[in-house]
C-alpha cells in the first residue's frame, strides 16, 4: 500500500501539475486578451484551447542551445531546482478534507521556507549564465523576494494568530462557521490585500517582474536558457502563482469549504452539494484571476519604488495590522 | 508628515483601483474587440494605400506610358527598369515606344516617388498587400499587359 502511494501520488501530482501549468498560461494569455480588448489565441482547437499543448510540443523539440562560457554544472540545475519548488510546496496543500498528501503541524510555515526557496534558483540561474542582464535580474529577484517575505510572513501571521495553529487542516476547521475573510473583519481585509501584493511580488509577476524586465534586460535571468529548460522556469512560475493562491484560499477564503450564508439553510445545503475540490480550485481560480488582473493593468515599478513601496508602506502597515488584530483578540472581539 | 503619508497610500489606492475598473471593464465588454482576424475578416484598406505599382490599362488595352524612363530614374532602389523598342507609326515616323515595364515589387519601397515623377500619370499606385509567396521570381512583374499600346494623344 505504501510502495502504491508512493508511487501513485507522485505521478497524479506531476499530471496534475502540467494540465494546471498548461491552462494557466492559456488563461494567462485570454485574460490577457480580453483586457486588453483583444480575442487572444484562438486557432488552435476550439477557442485556441490546443494553443498551449501546441506550445509545449514546440518547446519541447526545440534545441537545447547553452552557451559557451557557463557554469554547466549551475546552468543546468537552476531550472531543475525551480521546477522541485513548487512540487515540494503541493505536500501540505489540502485539496479537499481527505485529499492533503501530508497534514504536517508546521504546514504554513512549511510553505513560507520553501517558496522562498525559489530565489535561490533563480540567483544560480543568474549566477551561472555569465550574462550581465541574467545577473542584474536575479540579484533584482534577491533583494525583491527577501523584502517582500517579511511583510507576506506578517499578513499570514495575521491569519494564524486567529486560527491559533500552523496546521492546514486546523486553519480550515477554524473557518467551519465563516471565512476568516468575512468574520476576521479590518485585520483580516487588511492581510489579505498585503497578502495579494506579496504574493504578485513573490512569484515575479507584474508590475514586479523586475526579475526579468524585457525593457531593460532582455529576459532577465533566463535570458541564456532556451527550449525545455526555459519552459521549467515558465512551468515554475505559474505553479508558484497556483500554490502560493492556494495558500491564500486556504488562510483565507476557507480552504475546500463551501460558501455559507448565516440563517439561509436551504442556501446552504446547494452549496453543500458542490464537491470541495471543485469549490477549491473555483477560489484558487479566483484569487489567480485578480493576480493576473494586476499584471495586466498596473505598470511595472522601478527597483527603489519596489522596495521603497515594500519598507514604508507595506511594513508598517502589516506590523500595525498584526497588532490591532492581537488587540482584537484580546477584547474577545473575534471569535475562533 | 503623517497627513502627507496617509494622502499619498489614499491617492494611491484610489488611482490603482480606478485603473483595474478600467481593465475590468474590458474584460467583460468583449463586443468592444478590436482585433482583425486577418484571413476571415480582410481589412478595409484606405484608397491612397500604397501596395504596389500599376500601370492602368483601359478598355481598348490601352495605357499611358511613353517609356519616358522618368519613373526609373526617379525610383531610388532601381526597381523599375524600362525597356523600349524603336516604332513607326502612320506618318512614317521612327518613334521610341515602350516595349517592357519591368518591375521588381521585392525591391519596391512602396515610396510612390515613381507615380508623381510620371509626366502622363500612366502609373499608380494600388492597395493591394497580399504579395507574399514562396518564390522571390513570382515578384518580378511585367507591368504593361500583352498586346497592349500607347492611348493616341499622349505624347
Ligand atoms: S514606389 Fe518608390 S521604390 Fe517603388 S517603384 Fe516607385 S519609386 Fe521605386
Ligand atoms: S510610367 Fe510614366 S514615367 Fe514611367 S516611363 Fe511611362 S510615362 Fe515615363
Amino acid at each position: 500500500m505504501t510502495i502504491l502511494k508512493f508511487i501513485l501520488i507522485p505521478i497524479i501530482i506531476i499530471a496534475l501539475f502540467s494540465i494546471i501549468g498548461m491552462f494557466l498560461v492559456y488563461m494567462e494569455r485570454k485574460v490577457c486578451a480580453f483586457m486588453q480588448i483583444r480575442i487572444g489565441p484562438n486557432r488552435v482547437g476550439k477557442f485556441g484551447m490546443l494553443q498551449t499543448v501546441a506550445d509545449t510540443l514546440k518547446l519541447v523539440l526545440k534545441e537545447n542551445f547553452s552557451p559557451k562560457y557557463i557554469d554547466k554544472f549551475l546552468y543546468n540545475l537552476a531550472p531543475l531546482l525551480a521546477i522541485i519548488i513548487p512540487f515540494v510546496l503541493t505536500i501540505p496543500i489540502a485539496y479537499s478534507k481527505s485529499w492533503q498528501i501530508w497534514d504536517i503541524n508546521i504546514g504554513v510555515l512549511f510553505i513560507t521556507a520553501f517558496s522562498s526557496l525559489s530565489v535561490i534558483s533563480i540567483l544560480i540561474a543568474g549566477w551561472a549564465s555569465n550574462n550581465k542582464y541574467s545577473m542584474i535580474g536575479a540579484l533584482r529577484s534577491g533583494a525583491q523576494i527577501i523584502s517582500y517575505e517579511l511583510s507576506g510572513g506578517l499578513a499570514i501571521l495575521t491569519i494564524v494568530m486567529f486560527s491559533q495553529s500552523l496546521k492546514i487542516s486546523e486553519i480550515i476547521a477554524s473557518q467551519a462557521n465563516g471565512w476568516w475573510i468575512i468574520k476576521g473583519h479590518i485585520p483580516v481585509i487588511v492581510s489579505f490585500c498585503i497578502y495579494m501584493i506579496t504574493i504578485t511580488a513573490e512569484c515575479n509577476r507584474a508590475p514586479f517582474d523586475l526579475t526579468e524586465a524585457e525593457s531593460e534586460l532582455t529576459a532577465g535571468f533566463h535570458t541564456e536558457y532556451s527550449g525545455m529548460k526555459f519552459a521549467l522556469f515558465f512551468l515554475a512560475e505559474y505553479l508558484n502563482i497556483f500554490i502560493l493562491s492556494a495558500l491564500g484560499v486556504i488562510l483565507y477564503l476557507g480552504g475546500w469549504q463551501p460558501f455559507h450564508l448565516p440563517n439561509l439553510l436551504e442556501f446552504n445545503n446547494i452549496m453543500d452539494f458542490i464537491p470541495a475540490p471543485i469549490w477549491f480550485f473555483f477560489k484558487v481560480f479566483l484569487i489567480i484571476f485578480i493576480i493576473m488582473w494586476f499584471r495586466w493593468t498596473f505598470p511595472r515599478l522601478r527597483i527603489d519604488q519596489l522596495l521603497k513601496l515594500e519598507w514604508h508602506f507595506l511594513l508598517p502597515l502589516s506590523l500595525l495590522n498584526l497588532i490591532f488584530g492581537f488587540i482584537l483578540i484580546m477584547l474577545n472581539f473575534i471569535v475562533k | 508628515m503623517t497627513f502627507n503619508y496617509i494622502k499619498d497610500l489614499i491617492h494611491a489606492i484610489r488611482s490603482l483601483l480606478k485603473g483595474m475598473k478600467i481593465t475590468l471593464k474590458y474584460f467583460f465588454s468583449p463586443k468592444r474587440i478590436i482585433t482583425q482576424q486577418y484571413p476571415t475578416m480582410k481589412p478595409v484598406l484606405a484608397e491612397k494605400f500604397r501596395g504596389e505599382v500599376v500601370l492602368i490599362h483601359d478598355e481598348q488595352n490601352e495605357h499611358k506610358c511613353t517609356g519616358c524612363t522618368s519613373c526609373e530614374i526617379a525610383c531610388p532602389n532601381g526597381t523599375i527598369k524600362i525597356v523600349t523598342k524603336q516604332e513607326v507609326n502612320e506618318a512614317g515616323k521612327k518613334k521610341k515606344a515602350l516595349d517592357v515595364f519591368v518591375y521588381h515589387l521585392e525591391l519596391c519601397t512602396m515610396c510612390g516617388l515613381c507615380v508623381e515623377a510620371c509626366p502622363t500619370a500612366a502609373i499608380y499606385m494600388k492597395n493591394s498587400y497580399e504579395h507574399s509567396t514562396f518564390d522571390r521570381h513570382t515578384l518580378l512583374r511585367k507591368l504593361n499587359q500583352e498586346g497592349s499600346k500607347l492611348q493616341s494623344g499622349i505624347e
